[in-house]
């Protein structure tokens, strides 16, 4: 049962990735595919993507992937803090919990906040950057002025500070928070974008042929900050995933007996020198992922250069 | 490869130089394919062609400042003074660089360094290639400013790129890369990116330099009016390869080569009457697949069978004029598609 | 010399007295440079400082002049794609800078412009077929099959071939870019096109063939070009008249042959004479100015060009005296103080510390 999910997910995420490969397929001259075909020549950036996909595919899959439950605690007596062997390939730990299933589920809750929240402060962000940048004039300077107080508050000592005092958060509640204390970056980068694509003579002509701001700003603006916005949104998982994982691992994020890599982490802190796997297994988690987002966001960039298309 | 006129022996030799760049996959684009040519000392040889042609790579593989993916592909020679420039060392070549074998660029702001003063940039040349100490070549890069030009030196040297002009930026450049008396000037588009006016005073200058340093000049362009006014010696350049080379006089009196008359005649000069302009048709091919045959018989008007299959060589034409074109072997050719030929083509 | 009219003669008339399509009155556009966080204003640059002309229903009147002499924010102010400072802009008797909303929206139809970079003046995420429809969706002069003919229609007349309208930007050669620039503009079928430098950056050859297509669609749709330039040898092919700007001013206004052949401003001459010639025989009697092209943001007093100039005359008077740009020929105007006949009369140059009477120089041959 758990073998043939295993197997249904190997499948499943070979058919994305080669699917993805053979989109760049073909000679459209279409800087989307370009920038696909790109991306699939290099090799590290798509191995990358490749493993982002199969971590996704098991993350989804993870109630029918993982041998154990996460949050049973069969034998507190005999089944505690067991090294990892071929019943628990991750071990056990200290409330005789399999890591590995926690691991697994672990990888939805951090996964799925991560991926939500960059949606939030994606959203907002080019929204505000988009606006700033169009307008330009005192708007924009006015609106840049509360990007930067916003930036230099701390961010995660605001987070710790609101999450330990509304102590306990719900999920929801955390996913929206790291959203709108993380849109900043996002912001400045659609602004810089904006303001250099204002000046295109492309732009002059679709003005000089009588098109409306809202007919500029759809038609030639937004296709053309996709890119970078695309690349600020890999990055920015990464970065939000270590910020998650970091507020869980004080205590203040996804609080148990819910997993997160996070903390998973702390669990096994206190005794990490003896019984390494329930820490270790968990950070490594964290690490491959975000080495993995941060070699596909590199990789989108060069893919999607724009120098490289002007010919 | 033609005679040169004098018996003396050339400043600067190349020949079958091929550059070619590896961008990955089955593609290799072939931007230069075998060029041969001299530069004899003294004088002022021009490199002419359009975009793609093939000529800032030749001459930035003269100076062996080419970077992966591109390559010197063996086989290709390049001597000068003697000595083979291909086969010394990283220390060697950089000796040469900019103290035998200058390069001017045709953007200067892009080409100085915009967090040092002009004054420091030149004077570091002296520094790199001679013992001289920070005060005497501070002081010959001041006096190298006035040589090209540019008035009051000593304070211009003191201020960074962005705050001169551009005429001052390329006389800058010109003064930096006179520094060390170089016996060979490359100077790619020196001019494109100025204004006529000022266009009209570099060229002034860069002859002026010439005859008192006594430099050779490899002036690379696109524009004709400039090789006209400057050139002794100008070399065509299309698809890679050189397809004609003449005297000027000649090449503007007499010239041999389609593309070259094309050139010639799509050209709108002053006092010209004319009510349209010649027109070559067609695109320049890619690099990574020139044609079989002529490079140019898709849009030469003369082509026949032989020269969609057959590589012209570069056939003797007169004294020092070699042209890249079946049409010396049979010249009657040009007669008989004369009259579909010089009257203008529809668009 | 004869007393010059001045008077009303700011342009040379068409031929059959015909009004202009396009007149412009002292058209003014001053960037203010500022200063610190609240961006205080420090100073303006005079990118275009009185500047009058007429563009008749047809011809093709050249805008021409160095780097930084106002020339393409001229025509793009004149589109009120950069909004002037300070001018009347009338376009078919309407008053350009009185409209917007739907009425600009509308006009905009009428005067179209193509750009000098065929590269960044086309969105590389639309199809060419998308760009070139664009105009027709925007002012819904068709829509679906009957717009898609209409595409192929225009980009047969510019001279490509139906296919490429799936194909995007990045895929051809400059001029090809041009071309389909062109066919955009003509798209909303305009009476008016701005020409900003369209061959400044293409091959020699494939120039020809762009210049060429910009003559045929003019006889054939009666279009009127204001043509910007710097390359006058292009300019004295196609242009009925010309127009020399330096430092934001017209210095001299003229049928093309009078421009050519018998300019009046030294700084036309010394433009003229600059021009390289593809001839290694021609003798190059150069006048060569000193000095650079003075910045916009700090024009000199007087006469902008006085630090240059060549003129045997130039005295102090040249430095005080703004000089009127005034009929010096029938249908030749030119702005100079020392170039007799002037309306500047020797005692008020006098006045302004002049010390040498003026003179007609005529322009040392270079053609």
């Amino acid at each position: 049962m758990h073998t043939l999910t295993w197997i249904a997910a190997a499948v499943l995420t070979t058919l994305v990735c080669g699917a993805i490969a053979r989109a760049g397929d073909g000679d459209s001259g279409s800087p989307w595919r370009i920038a696909l075909t790109r991306l699939r020549d290099n090799h590290t950036a798509f191995a990358a993507l490749c493993v982002i996909v199969a971590l996704l595919i098991v993350a989804a899959l993870a109630p029918w992937l993982a041998p154990y439950s996460p949050i049973a605690q069969p034998d507190i007596v005999k089944l505690k803090n067991l090294p990892p062997s071929l019943a628990h390939p991750f071990g056990t730990d200290f409330a005789s919990r399999d890591v590995f299933s926690r691991a697994l589920y672990g990888a939805r809750v951090s996964l799925s906040v991560a991926l939500l929240a960059i949606v939030v402060s994606a959203s907002v962000g080019t929204a505000y950057g988009a606006i700033a940048g169009y307008v330009g004039g005192r708007i924009d300077t006015i609106m840049m002025r509360l990007i930067d107080a916003g930036l230099s508050v701390p961010r995660i000592l605001l987070l710790i500070a609101v999450l330990a005092l509304w102590a306990p958060v719900p999920l929801p509640v955390l996913v929206l928070l790291l959203g709108l204390t993380g849109w900043f970056g996002v912001s400045r980068v659609v602004r810089a974008q904006v303001l250099s694509l204002r000046e295109r003579d492309m732009v002059v002509a679709a003005r000089a042929l009588g098109a409306s701001d809202r007919e500029i700003l759809w038609r030639h603006i937004l296709p053309n900050v996709l890119s970078p916005i695309i690349v600020s949104i890999t990055l920015g998982i990464a970065n939000v995933l270590i910020v998650e994982a970091g507020l869980s691992y004080l205590g203040v994020g996804v609080r148990p007996p819910s997993a997160s890599w996070g903390n998973m982490i702390l669990d096994g802190a206190d005794e990490i020198a003896s019984l390494w796997w329930i820490s270790t297994f968990p950070g490594l988690a964290i690490v491959v992922t975000v080495m993995a987002f941060n070699l596909l966001g590199d990789g989108l960039r060069d893919a999607l250069d724009p120098r490289q298309v002007d010919g | 490869m033609t005679s040169s006129p004098s018996a003396s022996a050339p400043l600067l030799s190349i020949r079958d130089l091929s550059t070619w760049f590896h961008t990955g996959g089955r593609s290799v684009s072939r931007a230069v394919d075998g060029v041969s040519f001299d530069v004899m000392p003294h004088e002022t040889v021009g490199l002419v062609g359009e975009s793609g042609c093939g000529k800032s790579v030749t001459s930035l593989s003269i100076l062996r400042l080419i970077e992966r993916p591109g390559r010197i592909e063996p086989g290709s020679r390049i001597d000068f003074e003697g000595r083979d420039l291909l086969s010394l060392d990283d220390r060697a070549i950089r000796a040469i660089r900019g103290n035998r074998i200058s390069m001017i660029f045709q953007e200067p702001m892009t080409s100085l360094n915009p967090v040092f003063n002009v004054g420091d940039q030149i004077a570091e040349v002296a520094r790199v290639h001679s013992r001289a100490s920070r005060r005497e070549a501070w002081e010959r890069a001041v006096d190298m400013l006035q040589q090209v030009g540019v008035p009051a030196p000593a304070d211009r040297a003191r201020e960074y790129p962005h705050q001169l002009s551009g005429g001052l930026r390329q006389r800058a450049m010109i003064a930096m890369a006179l520094m060390m008396h170089p016996a060979l000037l490359i100077a790619d588009e020196p001019t494109t990116a100025l204004d006529v006016t000022i266009q009209a005073q570099i060229l002034e200058l860069l002859a002026e330099l010439q005859a008192r340093v006594g430099m050779s000049i490899l002036l690379i362009t696109h524009d004709l009016g400039v090789i006209a006014e400057s050139a002794t010696r100008v070399l065509v350049m299309y698809a890679g390869q050189i397809v004609e080379e003449a005297p000027v006089r000649t090449l503007f009196d007499a010239a041999h080569h389609p593309y070259t008359e094309g050139l010639l005649s799509a050209m709108p000069r002053l006092g010209d009457r004319r009510e349209r302009l010649t027109v070559i048709p067609g695109t320049v091919p890619s690099p990574t697949q020139w044609p079989a045959g002529c490079r140019f018989h898709d849009r030469c008007a003369y082509a026949w069978e032989r020269c969609r299959t057959q590589v012209p060589p570069l056939y003797q034409i007169g004294a020092g004029h070699v042209s890249r074109c079946h049409l010396a072997a049979e010249p009657a050719r040009r007669q008989a598609s004369g009259a579909a030929a010089g009257a203008a083509p529809a668009s | 010399m004869t007393a010059p009219n001045v008077a009303s003669a700011r342009s040379a008339p068409a031929p059959n007295g015909a009004a202009p399509l396009l007149a412009v009155r002292d058209l003014v556009k001053h960037f203010p440079i500022t200063r610190g966080v609240f961006r205080r204003r420090a100073g303006a640059v005079r990118a275009v400082d009185g500047v009058s002309l007429d563009v008749f229903p047809g011809e093709t009147l050249a805008l021409v002049g160095e780097s930084g002499c106002g020339k393409t924010t001229t025509g793009r102010a004149i589109l009120r794609l950069i909004e002037p400072t300070a001018g009347e802009i009338r376009f078919d008797g309407a008053d350009v800078r009185a409209l917007d909303g739907e009425a600009l929206r509308r006009l905009r139809r009428q005067m179209q412009i193509i750009f000098q970079d065929p590269f960044s003046s086309l969105n590389p995420r639309m199809t060419v077929g998308a760009i070139v429809r664009e105009g027709l969706t925007i002012h819904k002069l068709a829509e679906g099959e009957a717009a898609d003919a209409r595409v192929r229609e225009l980009l047969d007349e510019v001279g490509l071939r139906a296919d490429v309208a799936s194909r995007y930007p990045h895929e051809f050669s400059g001029g090809q870019r041009q071309r389909i620039g062109i066919a955009r503009a003509l798209a909303v079928e305009p009476r008016f096109i701005v020409c900003d430098e369209p061959v400044s950056a293409l091959d020699v050859s494939v120039q020809a063939q762009v210049i060429n297509l910009l003559e045929d669609l003019q006889r054939q749709h009666g279009l009127a070009y204001l043509f910007i330039a710097h390359d006058l040898s292009v300019v004295e092919h196609i242009a009925d008249r010309v127009a020399v700007m330096y430092l934001g001013r017209i210095v001299e206004l003229a049928d093309a042959d009078e421009v050519y052949r018998r300019p009046i401003m030294p700084y036309t001459q010394a433009l003229l004479s600059a021009v390289p010639v593809p001839d290694p025989t021609r003798e190059r009697r150069r006048i060569i100015l000193s000095g650079d092209v003075p910045s916009p943001a700090n024009p000199p007093s007087g006469c902008p060009f006085h630090p240059r100039c060549p003129h045997p005359r130039k005295d102090e008077a040249c430095t005080r005296l703004v000089p009127p740009l005034e009929q010096k020929e029938a249908g030749h105007l030119a702005a100079c103080i020392k170039q007799t006949p002037t309306t500047v009369s020797w005692p008020e140059q006098q006045a302004a510390g002049g010390t040498m009477q003026p003179e007609r120089i005529m322009p040392v041959a270079s053609g």
